[in-house]
């Protein structure tokens, strides 16, 4: 069983980041950029997948500018066992890339996708979904736990109020919530092994899709502010000003 | 044209987001037709034909609906879409998991968590973790959205709408429902509640979260959240995380217990329209939000606040 794992590069989740003053978009130069969390998630279940003797080979792949190049680099230091990066500059939406991924799909002949649920900067929480659309396959989305037997993936589901476990044949999507497992630390052995390791240099145009974004960000601007800061000496204090003040209790 | 909008519910009862989701459908200026997908769910379309503003209800009683799988239900949509410029639908676990799929089959791109409708085309909605605005203009012909439904009122009571029949799509038998595992509880609905307390990782184990959230929620009549170490260290089930990849909640009253304020959990609370944060250190972020900050031992002041209430 061949695993497709996509990981997108995004500012660090540790990092506060700023809107631009002229209000074009949030601040990423000298940023630290990382591997999208949720894609380090889906990583690690592909590579205990074959750990597991489940999985004969596990593809990264990113969409993106070069540099994204650092992030299947990290992918290949994780375990990964090739990667492709499919450059594209400026913004390439959720559908584009789930256009991009079903042509990678198709071509590697891919039994499993795992995806991120979401990527932290855009919040969008589509592309997986979008692509399970694209390949006409079933698709297993906020997944915390994957069993994969005889052809077919059983998937528990993170659902508002509690959890839902449905089973889809592969080929198949799935997305990672938290829970699924605890990403590994890549270490520098394998941080070494994973230079040597191949990496393909495509471009969006040569899967002939169209990558033009959709939409256009007419503004960003800096959600509104609170007040906040304020302290109380005593918990009959805080009682008082809940009631008195603020009435909400 | 006319905007579709999705159901939330669990085949038995209409869920109160759907309320808040229709406020912003019928922002878009168009009349509103809701769909009702599930099996046994003629109650659900009941409640949906009675909400304000719908001019019409479909609903979809089917047994392969039973469960909402994305596959199913998008199929059915796909199959109405043409009659419609926008699908609307709640941004919960089903209305993310079904509308990506709905416009990827429409070839559109989906707004996604939208919190104002600006125009019937162009939207804002919050980007990395809530610390942008993005106004973002669609050029898609047909508009998918969901909507962050904390951002919106629920519509009221209205006169009853009709109800129309609508047969389900075709089954594609691409996905399979084995089981659920759901958490009953006897308090609020957290995404909905006028009242939230919340614990974080400072509680230190299940026991003592209970021993101290369970009380102060019962006498506050509210939900209870917990921030995202909590739950990883199994403190609280998940469904009660609040945060950027949990619940957005947005009630009256917010009191963070032990939280220290990660960029990620204030995500998914800083709408609240008074935040009050217990915790022992002076410095911990969440201050900087709070209305009204007390620093100190949460195992003093919690039962102590319990008490006082």
């Amino acid at each position: 069983m061949k695993v497709l794992v996509a990981v997108k590069r995004v500012a660090d989740a540790n990092v506060r980041v700023r809107v631009k003053a002229d209000g074009t978009g949030v601040e990423l130069d000298n940023v630290k950029m990382s591997m999208n969390p949720f894609c380090e998630i889906a990583l690690e279940e592909a590579v205990r997948l074959k750990e597991a003797g489940k999985a004969t080979e596990v593809i990264a792949v990113s969409i993106g500018p070069a540099k994204a190049e650092d992030t299947l680099r990290t992918a290949l230091a994780m375990g990964a066992d090739r990667a492709i990066l499919i450059q594209a500059d400026g913004r390439v939406e959720p559908l584009a890339v789930a256009k991009l991924l079903k042509a990678v799909t198709e071509k590697e002949g891919v039994d499993l996708v795992l995806l991120g649920k979401q990527a932290i900067d855009d919040d969008s929480n589509q592309t997986g979904q979008m692509l399970a659309a694209l390949l006409g396959r079933g698709q297993a989305t906020f997944a915390s736990k994957l069993d994969i037997a005889d052809g077919v993936a059983t998937v528990t589901r993170e659902v508002d109020g509690g959890l839902q476990t449905i089973a889809l044949p592969l080929p198949a999507v799935v997305t990672s919530d938290l829970r699924m497992n605890e990403p590994r630390f890549a270490s520098l052995p394998n941080i070494m092994k994973a230079r040597s390791k191949p990496l393909a240099k495509t471009q969006a145009a040569d899967y002939g899709v169209d990558v033009a974004p959709r939409q256009t960000v007419l503004k960003v601007e800096e959600p509104a502010g609170r007040k906040g800061g304020a302290m109380v000496g005593s918990v009959a204090e805080l009682v008082e000003k809940l009631k008195t003040e603020a009435r909400v209790i | 044209m006319t905007t579709l909008l999705i159901a939330e519910h669990d085949n038995e009862v209409l869920n109160a987001q759907t309320a808040h989701a229709l406020t912003a459908a019928r922002a878009l200026g168009q009349p509103v037709h809701i769909l009702v997908a599930g099996a046994g769910c003629a109650a659900v379309a009941d409640a949906a034909a009675r909400l304000e503003g719908v001019e019409r209800v479909l609903l979809a009683d089917d047994a392969s609906l039973a469960a909402q799988l994305a596959e199913p239900v998008s199929a059915l949509i796909v199959g109405l879409a043409e009659r419609y410029d926008a699908v609307v639908a709640a941004a919960t676990t089903t209305g993310k998991n079904l509308l990506p799929r709905v416009a990827a089959l429409l070839d559109v791109m989906q707004v996604s968590d939208i919190v104002t409708v600006v125009s019937p085309s162009t939207f804002k909605r919050p980007v990395y973790a809530g610390n942008a605005i993005e106004t973002v203009e669609t050029s898609d012909t047909i508009r998918v959205l969901t909507v962050r439904t904390t951002a919106f009122d629920a519509a009221g009571a209205g006169e009853a709408a009709p109800i129309d029949t609508v047969p389900a799509a075709a089954d594609p038998g691409l996905s399979r429902h084995v089981s659920d595992e759901v958490a009953r509880s006897e308090r609020p609905e957290l995404a909905a509640a006028r009242i939230v307390v919340s614990g974080g990782r400072a509680l230190g184990s299940k026991e003592k979260f209970d021993a101290l959230m369970l009380p102060l929620a019962d006498k506050l009549g509210a939900a209870i959240g917990a921030s995202r170490a909590a739950v990883d260290a199994g403190y609280a089930p998940n469904d009660w995380q609040v945060g950027q990849t949990g619940k957005v909640v947005a009630p009256d009253l917010y009191i963070a217990c032990g939280i220290s304020g990660a960029i990620q959990h204030l995500a998914g609370m800083k709408d609240a329209k008074v935040i009050v944060a217990i915790n022992s250190d002076p410095n911990a972020p969440i201050f900087a939000l709070a209305d009204y900050g007390l620093v100190g031992d949460i195992f003093t002041l919690v039962p102590e606040l319990t008490e006082a209430l």
